[in-house]
């Protein structure tokens, strides 16, 4: 609810675009004039949908950790199959220290932290959040045990059996999550619910080749780098058909905060992956520089999705207008 | 509690009674409100009701400026909201809430309630089982259950749900299931003092409301039409349904809401497609990569 309070010096903590209409105020209270004629779009420009009371910190890092998380399990697993020892070590710990990040999020954005074990009451194929939940069940305690076997040496073949078994469910870690948010009344994530997979699933594998490329000696990065081309590439092919499928709600993600993350991602991105494509193979800085950029546009990519949704959600036109539009196409 | 593992073919695919879907073998007939907004004077006493009855806090001493409203929507701590509008508009002879003089105005008036949708959003969405659906077909939060996660206020496609943010937890009206469980109407409906809210089995409320319009209609209020009330529309039909004088959007409704869940199995399968395709990049990533 609003916070809004009145004090001498006039309106405080009120919120945008739910300021006081009051005709009194704006006709100078002559007597017969009537009110501001109310909008046929809306109630008072409030929203319609409730906006997610998720923190973006918490949401959106995860969003992008995740993706982190289960593409570097693929690459450590990757790397230790084809004997590429320090791309498999680094990439492997940094999926252990993404996914142990993303447990603390979510749990953090909890209003209730202390209750997630209520998580596991059920199985509900109709919550993508209960599925992730028994996807990471499932992932993290596999991804702790290869890293913790690479670190200490103790049972290193079940250790290396756990680090594949996380890189098996590393796309479903990286990937879900577009069906989490996609899967509510959100104009922007639910109208992208096509494209949003391959999004993620694409600035996932860019993150985690990308930190395989910074990450990794030069002899060792050949398969991040092709990884990282691929990864990159499909990102900006899928957010570019999310945009034109999006119509009129594809204005909250070119414009505000959302327009600015998504256009600096897109540049990340595409300058990581040129970077990658040419340096990756012959300068270890060039390799490093490329994979930071990679890494910064994914976590760039899900903020700016974040935000998106969140404008998309505030203001009612974008609820209104496609219901509008879709009723007056039936009629 | 039959209702809080609903399954996915069960929720997507079936068209019938909610509370038999949800494993109810025996149960009484589905319970709903029918607010007819055409009577509704704005004296908010279903507001004050519903906060007497479920000691729902204080939503904001608030003066918005918007007609009467100092409410704004519904929340966690708003389970019914009379909705004002203000509209310069053409009125006849037969309507009792217009002001007629050089600028005749008219007032819309509508309290506003959870729809108890027959498809819920909130309660597919929710990963805890807190959401259940109730012997009546109503939709339920637990609160000794919730844990906060928070993914069904973004899933409702009418903003009831919202975060108590001092508590941590998801709140809505019950269609209170403590007194429905007890053969007592909810309290809103029990202090309306005109009948706007109406409360009763949905079938004859659906009838009485078709009767309704039509009786409007006769009398000249052609803008008299239902909302909510068609088991064809995007969530199935609602519990709470309403007659409105003017489009949704206006009260602040979704002119045409879809539960979401409707989209997840193309989804899961898009899910399934690019977690594959992220794996047999990677694949070939490797297995073509040269060495040094």
């Amino acid at each position: 609810m609003s916070d809004a309070q009145v004090t001498r010096e006039g309106l405080e903590n009120v919120r945008p675009g739910r300021e006081a209409r009051i005709w009194s105020a704006s006709n100078g209270g002559r007597r017969g004039e009537g009110p501001v004629d109310h909008p046929r779009s809306s109630y008072y420009g409030n929203s319609i949908i409730n906006p997610p009371v998720w923190e973006e910190l918490d949401i959106a890092g995860y969003l992008f950790l995740g993706g982190l998380a289960g593409a570097s399990s693929i690459l450590a697993a990757g790397g230790d199959l084809t004997r590429r020892p320090t791309l498999a070590r680094r990439s492997r710990l940094c999926a252990s220290a993404a996914i142990a990040g993303s447990l603390t999020a979510l749990i953090h954005d909890l209003g209730r932290p202390a209750r997630f074990i209520n998580m596991m009451r059920v199985v509900k194929p109709t919550s993508p959040m209960s599925i992730g939940t028994w996807i990471l069940a499932a992932y993290s305690p596999l991804n702790f045990a290869t890293s913790a076997s690479d670190l200490t040496g103790i049972a290193r073949p079940v250790g290396r059996a756990a680090g594949l078994g996380a890189a098996a469910l590393g796309p479903a870690v990286a990937s879900y999550t577009a069906a989490l948010i996609a899967n509510t009344a959100v104009p922007a994530w639910h109208g992208a619910h096509r494209e949003m997979p391959f999004l993620f699933a694409g600035s996932a594998a860019s993150a985690g080749a990308g930190f395989g490329l910074l990450a990794a000696p030069l002899a060792e990065n050949a398969p991040a780098q092709r990884m990282a081309m691929a990864g990159a590439v499909a990102e900006l092919a899928a957010e570019q058909l999310m945009e034109r499928r999006l119509g009129m709600v594809a204005e909250s993600m070119r414009t505000g905060t959302a327009g600015k993350r998504l256009k600096a991602a897109k540049a990340l991105t595409a300058l990581g992956a040129v970077g990658a494509a040419t340096l990756g193979r012959r300068n270890r800085v060039g390799a490093a520089l490329s994979g930071a950029a990679l890494v910064a546009g994914s976590a760039v990519t899900r903020f700016g999705i974040f935000a998106a949704g969140m404008a998309s959600a505030t203001d009612p036109k974008y609820t209104v207008e496609p219901q509008r539009a879709r009723l007056d196409a039936t009629r | 509690m039959g209702g809080s593992g609903d399954g996915l073919l069960n929720v997507l695919l079936a068209g019938g009674d909610p509370a038999t879907e949800s494993g109810y073998d025996d149960h009484p007939p589905r319970m709903g409100f029918f607010t007819d907004t055409s009577i509704c004077i704005g004296c908010k006493a279903c507001e004050v009701a519903c906060k007497e009855w479920n000691h729902v806090p204080e939503d904001g001493l608030n003066w918005t400026g918007w007609s009467h409203d100092n409410t704004q929507g519904l929340g966690a701590d708003t389970w019914r909201h009379v909705a004002f509008i203000e509209q310069r508009s053409p009125v006849g002879e037969h309507q009792s809430n217009f002001q007629r003089d050089a600028d005749s105005f008219r007032w819309l008036m509508s309290s506003d309630v959870c729809k108890h949708c027959t498809h819920a959003a909130c309660l597919d969405v929710c990963p805890t089982g807190a959401i259940f659906r109730t012997e009546f077909g109503t939709v339920v939060v637990q609160a000794d259950v919730c844990n906060g996660c928070g993914y069904c206020v973004p899933a409702c496609p009418y903003g009831v749900l919202d975060k108590r943010e001092d508590d941590g937890r998801i709140f809505k009206c019950t269609l209170c299931y403590d007194r429905l469980e007890v053969g007592q109407e909810p309290a809103c409906a029990k202090a309306c003092p005109t009948d706007s809210i109406q409360f009763g089995e949905l079938d004859e409320l659906r009838a009485r409301a078709a009767g309704r319009v039509e009786q409007l209609h006769e009398a000249g209020v052609v803008e008299a039409r239902l909302y909510g009330h068609d088991p064809e529309d995007g969530v199935g039909g609602d519990g709470a349904f309403f007659l409105l004088l003017d489009e949704p959007e206006v009260y602040g409704l979704p002119p045409d809401p879809v539960v979401t869940t409707r989209d997840l199995p193309a989804m899961w399968k898009r899910v399934g497609i690019a977690a594959g395709a992220m794996l047999a990049g990677a694949v070939v990533s490797f297995v073509g990569a040269g060495r040094e």
